[in-house]
Order: structure tokens, then sequence, then C-alpha cells
């Protein structure tokens, strides 16, 4: 599945953020969208879901407009992890992930074997089974993005938006989560992409989507754009890097 | 997880309720001469107090405790505010409006009830207009128009019942405070609690992502804006089925759903047939204390409901960590 922008415009408020973006998101492919704060990465991913109309732009999911697909057949296409939550949720771990599977519900009484299975499948991958059964109110900061990540795991949506999955998360859930989605978007042919500010792990993206926040914008392979002077210039700080290749790192100067 | 034992156990506890209603009254009748007039009517005085007096009334009680209690979850939802309850949104003062206005000019029965339904329906249409914007619903001004318009309508009342001639007050009153003295015929009422406990029901999942907030809801495939307005029509409806048979009995809408959740029932799937089963069965036994009490002299309803419900609520948020 593909989703495609052209002359994507993003405004907030009289703001330009990025003006005639054009972006595919091809299967396979991980992308990371880096840019400041407030640079519209967040109003990016809401427009590529449809969750806000953009300023002006198309964007299609394998030809077909957004606007024009039925919200349930658009959660089995595209999903999306938000940044944050307002609401809390009354239920149990296991229940948060369940609602994951609103958009293939098929009966109205009751999920079936399969949306079960899914579930545990995703309470697994995050490391959630012995917290399963817990209230979703007692879990901690980085336990309940898990339980996030788990309930779009769950949703298992060939498309994914990812509004910045590793916050919260201890290292070696940052480095589970990349492992999980570099395998889905790799193995079965998903698309992924994530918000970022970690360089280390912007490096295992396939693609960076560069937004200044300005109106200007820069798409590319990771090799092209993760180079210290872009880097500098995106985040208005100095920047050095570190050894070759795929094995290059890099550290703001202090 | 499930909770079909807990609807049975309710179920049972709302025929329990209704039982208890038709066994006491200003005639007493044994639990035997109940079953006998329920299962073989014999023509006389003891199957006229069962059927033709007190099961309309105590079918009109459940109906409207039912209606408020299901209206209350529906509103909660919407709002995403645990002080919505069917009242907030200003149709039940449209609705006390039309009513009082009419029994004011002498209106006989047909034409007080035509008058309620017309002062409902304009206070729906006027917050909907409000409201409801492009596609869209701002939650925000949905409450405000609300709010406001309830304490319109409440002045005009007031109003009324300052206009209003001595002998007229008295009833105006108990209208304002709940009463169910006048309320007979429900089978509207009944096929309108059916439709919207069942509808929603069956819709509990997309109620569900609902009460992660608008956003979440829609990221998960929810259609939020056709939703949202669903809810505040159901909610209308079973707001105005309920204000037309009894008035206004105050606090079962907003106590019935929180006790449930207060006692762990959250999923909708659940709540929703739960709260109309203890809201009907409720008002029920409320209504039935109201008319034994202080025999022959009838009470509002509306009296005991918030008599009855305020120490238990308070019981279940004390409880609460």
């Amino acid at each position: 599945m593909k989703l495609r922008a052209e002359k994507l415009t993003l405004e907030i408020g009289k703001r330009v953020l990025c003006r005639d973006l054009a972006l595919e998101m091809a299967p396979g492919e991980l992308w990371g969208v880096l840019g400041c704060n407030g640079s519209g990465k967040t109003t990016l991913l809401h427009s590529l879901a449809g969750l806000t109309a953009p300023a002006a732009g198309r964007i299609t999911i394998d030809e077909r407009p957004l606007a024009g697909i039925a919200r349930r057949e658009l959660g089995r296409k595209l999903g999306i992890l938000l940044q944050r939550e307002d609401q809390e949720f009354w239920g149990s771990v296991r229940e948060y992930v369940m609602l994951g599977r609103y958009p293939h519900a098929r009966s109205l009484f009751g999920w079936q074997a399969d949306d079960e299975a899914a579930v545990e499948q995703a309470v697994a991958a995050f490391d959630l089974t012995a917290l399963a059964t817990q209230a979703y109110v007692t879990l901690s900061g980085g336990e309940r993005q898990r339980a996030r990540l788990a309930q779009l795991w769950a949703q298992n949506p060939p498309l994914m938006l990812l509004d910045e999955p590793l916050q919260h998360l201890d290292l070696r859930h940052q480095l589970q989560t990349l492992e999980l989605l570099r395998a889905a978007t790799r193995a079965s042919g998903a698309a992924a992409a994530l918000v970022l500010h970690d360089l280390a792990f912007a490096a295992r993206c396939d693609r960076i989507l560069m937004l200044y926040g300005d109106g200007r914008h820069a798409a590319g392979t990771a090799g092209e754009l993760l180079q210290a002077g872009r880097l500098a210039e995106l985040y208005g700080c100095r920047i050095r890097s570190f050894g070759e290749g795929a094995d290059t790192h890099f550290i703001p100067v202090i | 997880m499930s909770r079909a034992p807990l609807i049975v156990v309710l179920a049972l506890i709302a025929l329990g309720s209704v039982f208890v209603a038709l066994l006491c009254g200003s005639l007493s009748l044994t639990t035997s001469q109940v079953i006998e007039a329920i299962v073989k009517p014999v023509p006389g005085v003891v199957d006229d107090v069962v059927w033709k007096l007190r099961l309309p009334r105590v079918l009109a009680a459940f109906a409207c405790g039912g209606l408020l209690a299901t209206s209350g979850v529906l509103l909660q939802v919407l709002l995403r505010n645990p002080l919505a309850d069917p009242y907030i949104l200003g149709i039940s003062g449209g609705t006390a409006l039309g009513a009082l206005g009419a029994v004011l000019l002498g209106a006989g029965v047909v034409g007080g009830n035509l008058a309620a339904l017309a002062g409902a329906l304009s206070a729906i249409a006027i917050v909907f207009a409000l409201s409801f914007r492009a596609g869209d619903w701002n939650l925000h001004r949905l409450l405000l128009t609300g709010v406001v318009l309830s304490a319109g309508f409440t002045a005009l009342i007031s109003l009324l019942l300052t206009l209003a001639p001595q002998a007229q007050i008295r009833g105006m009153l108990f209208w304002l405070m709940g009463d169910l003295s006048h309320a007979h015929s429900s089978g509207a009422a009944w096929l309108v609690l059916v439709l919207v406990v069942s509808i929603f029901t069956v819709c509990s999942g997309s109620l569900n992502a609902l009460s992660l907030g608008a956003l979440k809801a829609r990221a998960l495939g929810v259609a939020v804006g056709g939703l949202q307005s669903a809810l505040y029509f159901g909610a209308a409806l079973a707001t105005v089925a309920a204000v037309l048979l009894g008035g206004s009995i105050g606090f079962v809408g907003i106590m019935v759903p929180h006790a449930l959740r207060l006692a762990g029932v959250n999923d909708h799937r659940w709540l929703l047939p739960a709260s109309a089963l203890v809201g009907g069965s409720f008002v029920t036994l409320a209504d039935t204390f109201a008319r034994t009490v202080w025999a022959p002299q009838q009470l509002p309803v509306g009296v005991f409901t918030a008599l009855l419900g305020v120490p238990v609520l308070l019981f279940l948020l004390s409880r609460r960590p």
C-alpha cells in the first residue's frame, strides 16, 4: 500500500510550516521525520492520517483520495500513534490494546479468534504480558507508551505513522521498538514514518524528511541527509559527526 | 471481560422492584394475590388495582428511570464530562417551559403534551444549530450553549411560576420536581428506551473508543462526527420521552451511570443495558416510596430519587481510593 502526498501545504494559524511537500511512502520503507519543536511534524502526521485537513494539497492511498475513504476502512489501512492522549482509560491493558481491533471487528458482540490472537501477539511483542490484566491507569509513562504501541500493533495497518514512538521508553525498549518497526517494514511490506529526535535511531531509517518549520523541507535517503552540516542547519546548533558509513554518530557540541 | 451474569442479576432485581411496586399501595395486597392477578386475571378489585392502577404507573416509572440513566451515559460519553446529565443541554428546560406554559393557558392533557414536545424540539434545534458547524461538534460550545440555554429556561419558568394563579402552582412544582402520578401510557417511552439502548449497545465499540477522545477515536477508525450527532439525538430523544412522561425527575441520569462505573462496569457494551436496568429499578422503587410513605398523600418522585441517591453515591465515592 502506498501513501502519497502532492503539493502539500501545512499551516498553523497564519504560519506556513511546510509548502509544496511531495512525499511517497512505499511498502518496505521506514521514514524518519526530523525537525525542531513546532516545525510541523505532528501537523504533517495528522494530515497524512486524515485527522486534520491540510491547507492545500492532495493525499492519496493507492491513488484513492484520503477524504473518499470511509473512516473504518481507513483504520484498516493506516494507523497513527498520537503523541499524547488526554483521556484516561478505564480498563485493563488488554482491553486498551483490544481497542486497536475496532476497525477489524466483524461481529457486533465479542471478538473473533484472530482479534484475540492479534492482541496477544501485540501484548507479547511489547513485553506487556505480565501487565495485561492490570488497570491501564496504574502503568508508568513508559509502560503506557508500550501499551499505545501495542494497540497500533494490534490494529496492524500496512501504513503506520508514529509521533515520537520512542518517548518515555527505556533504552532496551527503544531498540526493541525500532527492531519491530524495522521487521514490520522489511518483512511484511509495511511502510512507517516516525517522528524522532534521536539521530542514532534516525540513522536506522531508510529515508529522512526534514521540516524546517518555515515552509522549507528536504527529503532523501538517510545517507544523503544525515550530515553534520545539514543537521546543524536544521536544529540551529553545532553538531559533530564520528565514524563512517553505517557507523556514523552525531552529537551536539556542548 | 464478560458482564453477562451481572446483567442477568440486574434484570432479576428489575423484576423484583416491579413486583414490590405492584405489591405496595393504599390497598394492601398479598404476594399470592398479585401473582394470581398477573398469572390468571379474574375481574374484580384486585385485578383492577394491579392492571389498571399500579402496572401502568410502574411501567411508566421504570421507563422514565431507564431513559434518564441511558441519556446520562450517552451525554457523559459525548461531552466527556462526568457532570453531564440529561438536563445539562436545556432540553428538559424547554420541555418544562412548554408544559407549564400550556398549564397556565389552561390547555388540556393533549395540548399540554404537544406544547411540551414543541418546547423540547425547539431546545434541541437551538442547541444543535448553535453547536454543530460544518460537520464537526465543538464540545465546549455544546456544553456552554446547553448550560446557558438551561439558565434562560429556568428564568422563564420562574417567571411563569410567579405569574401563575395560586391553584396551579402546586401542580407546576410537582411537574418540575418529577411526578409520575399522571403517567399512564408509557408505550412510546418503552419503544424509545428499547431502541436507544439496543442501538447504542450494538455500537458500544465506538463509544469505548470515543471515551479516549475524539482524535484518538478517529485514529482508531471511528466516524466521530456521525457518532456524536447520533449520541446527541439519541440522548435528546431519551430525555424528551422521559420528561414528557414524568417531568424533570432529577439525579437518576447522573447517579446511576456513575454508581455502575464506580462498581467497575465501564465497558459500554455492559454499561448501557446495566444503566437502563438500574435506572428503571431505582425510579420504580423511589416512586413506590413516593406514593406509600405519606399515603394517601402522593409525593413527587424526584424528591425520593435525590434522597435515596445522594447517600448511595456519597458512599461509593468515599469508598474509592
